[in-house]
């Protein structure tokens, strides 16, 4: 049976409207609602549909930050994840952690862990990325399937559907393999209270990633983070024919 | 093994390739055998804001033709190919070698491509292997190690400078100008055959694409894009027709997708299609963060939906609050 991975990253909710700091060195986060990656809440909930399935083993989750990351992974546990890996990683340096150091250490732990899949989201919707799962990939010359919206397991082969530009593609890679999920892949499930209550008994290891041997020296400078420009305000027409006529006057039509 | 030897072993080598020298690009060509991809004039546009020669690398099964179309493209240095059956269906793990070992020759000191589902998945490969953090999506260039990316669904905009010695990009296409022809590239195989070995473990098996006669989403001078409103797939019909009478690419919410109104590649939005076509009309779209992401750069908005509340109102140039079942056939009827 497979062993798999999951990578987790705890995000400000999605539905939360963000604001810059005056400062523009990033947004403000201190007392903002935060919440698992919806991509990686699709990810978690594909390996734990392989666990149910009697494909995997066992589910491990992943999240690096900052120690309110344990949040995050008590959520993937309450899904149904196995046990969890905290990679905790200072606020001053969490700012400049990227995908490139993410991906390495996903890649030192599934080797460690003796991996057979890892699965992440497709990207986290706070830095937009969308790198970490190919970059894995590539640290471990494993082949990838990145944005997946359906993934078949027949022994070591896994088929799977991936959303491209202009339409669904499908390819075949053999395990071990990293697979991004896209939003489409499947609907996750919510954690109920009594797993919720199960999740906190089980285990949460604390790493750091000098214990992984992994450099998190920033590659970037974060020169400055601003608002973007804001459109001036619209009006609202009586009808029809005002638009018509508003878009002949701008040559639209 | 061979994580272990990256891990100690990059650094060392991209400090050799650190230093003060003339910029050059590598661009990956997208294409499918026949025409190159328009991303790809998008990505020359950027590259010619860095300074220094500019190569593109194509490969592909069959690439004569697209070879050819790229020599012609106004800035392009040299075109690199390589044309294999190991690059059927484009897999990244048998496309990185391949940049990997053109990078070793030609020592760029920037690889680029546009942003599509392709270069998503090449680019943070190719940029692993090289120990290099990519920059995806950039919108703007200000030096050859700084640029300008959105984070949080476009809702702020980072200016970073980039400290790895190559700098590896991907550039969103509706920020840039496509490139167009009147340049006489020359043109060389990228690397001699055999001196890399292809992936393993991937195999491309087949693909379903949609088929349209609309104008491309990307390129579209205006998109007229359906969302929740529309109830259902037949609905979805009048946003055609008013697409078809406008000339228009179509595009939808995510809603829409999720209900199976239409096909996922359809989507725009944060994470679907990012496009800023001179006009765009949003019929049966709230204007949720993530859609608005896809679109708020467009030159003029206009938004038909019957809630006066809705957040798309907040962005849009022109609104009418309406029923879209009566304000649609209108419009079919009324416009030219």
């Amino acid at each position: 049976m497979a062993r798999v991975l999951v990578g987790v990253k705890r995000v400000i909710d999605y539905a939360v409207k963000i604001r810059v700091k005056p400062d523009k060195s990033g947004v403000v986060t201190d007392g903002v609602k935060h919440g698992l990656n919806p991509f990686d809440e699709i990810a978690i909930e594909e390996a734990v549909r392989l666990k149910e399935k009697k494909f995997a083993s066992e589910v491990i989750a992943v999240s690096c930050g900052l120690p309110q990351a344990q949040e995050s992974l008590r959520t993937a546990l309450a899904m149904g994840v196995d046990r969890g890996i905290h990679v905790e990683v200072p606020q001053a340096q969490y700012d400049t952690l990227q995908p490139v150091h993410v991906s390495k250490i996903l890649a030192k732990i599934a080797q460690d862990e003796k991996i057979d899949i890892i699965i992440v989201g497709k990207q986290a919707i706070d830095d937009d990325s969308n790198q970490t799962a190919q970059m894995t990939a590539a640290l471990l010359n494993w082949p990838q399937a990145t944005f997946a919206s359906e993934v078949k397991v027949e022994g070591s082969d896994v088929t799977v559907k991936r959303e491209i530009d202009g339409g669904l593609e499908t390819i075949k890679v053999k395990l071990p393999a990293v697979i991004s999920a896209d939003l489409r892949l499947n609907e996750p499930r919510y954690a109920t209270l009594p797993n919720i209550m199960k999740a906190k008994k089980k285990p949460i290891k604390k790493l750091t990633p000098g214990d992984v041997g992994v450099d998190i020296s920033p590659r970037l400078q974060v020169l400055s983070v601003e608002d973007p420009p804001t459109r001036q305000a619209g009006s609202i027409l009586p009808d029809v024919d005002s638009l018509v006529a508003k878009l002949k006057e701008k040559g639209h039509i | 093994m061979f994580l272990g030897t990256i891990l100690k072993n990059s650094r060392n080598l991209s400090s050799k390739v650190n230093g003060h020298r003339l910029q050059s690009t590598l661009i990956i060509a997208e294409h499918d055998n026949e025409k190159l991809a328009a991303v790809t004039r998008n990505a020359l546009t950027a590259a010619k804001k860095l300074g220094g020669d500019i190569s593109v690398l194509v490969a592909g099964t069959k690439i004569v033709s697209v070879v050819e179309q790229v020599s012609k493209v106004a800035g392009v240095t040299k075109v690199l190919k390589a044309e294999s059956e190991d690059f059927k269906g484009f897999l990244p793990e048998n496309l990185a070698p391949l940049v990997l070992a053109t990078q070793k020759r030609i020592n760029a000191t920037h690889i680029v491509a546009g942003s599509s589902a392709q270069s998503k998945s090449l680019l943070p490969r190719v940029a692993a292997l090289l120990d290099v953090s990519p920059v995806t999506d950039v919108i703007d260039i200000k030096a050859p190690d700084t640029f300008v990316r959105t984070i949080y669904a476009g809702n702020a905009i980072m200016t970073l400078k980039s400290l790895d010695p190559v700098k590896i990009i991907t550039v969103r296409s509706t920020s840039f100008e496509a490139a167009g022809d009147g340049g006489s590239g020359s043109v060389e195989d990228a690397v001699p055959a055999g001196s890399y070995e292809k992936g393993s473990g991937s195999e491309w098996i087949s693909q379903e694409l949609s088929k349209s006669d609309r104008p491309d989403l990307a390129s579209a001078k205006i998109v007229v894009s359906g969302g929740r409103g529309l109830k259902s797939a037949e609905n979805f019909k009048i946003i055609y027709d008013l697409a078809d009478k406008m000339g228009a690419g179509v595009g939808a919410s995510r809603a829409a997708v999720d209900a199976g109104f239409v096909p996922n590649d359809m989507q725009i939005g944060q994470t679907g299609k990012i496009v800023a076509p001179e006009l765009y009309l949003a019929v049966g779209i709230s204007g949720a963060i993530q859609h608005l992401a896809g679109m708020k750069d467009s030159k003029t908005i206009a938004a038909i939906n019957k809630d006066p509340d809705a957040p798309i109102f907040q962005v849009a140039d022109y609104g009418i609050v309406a029923d879209l079942f009566k304000a649609v056939p209108e419009l079919i009827e009324k416009v030219k």
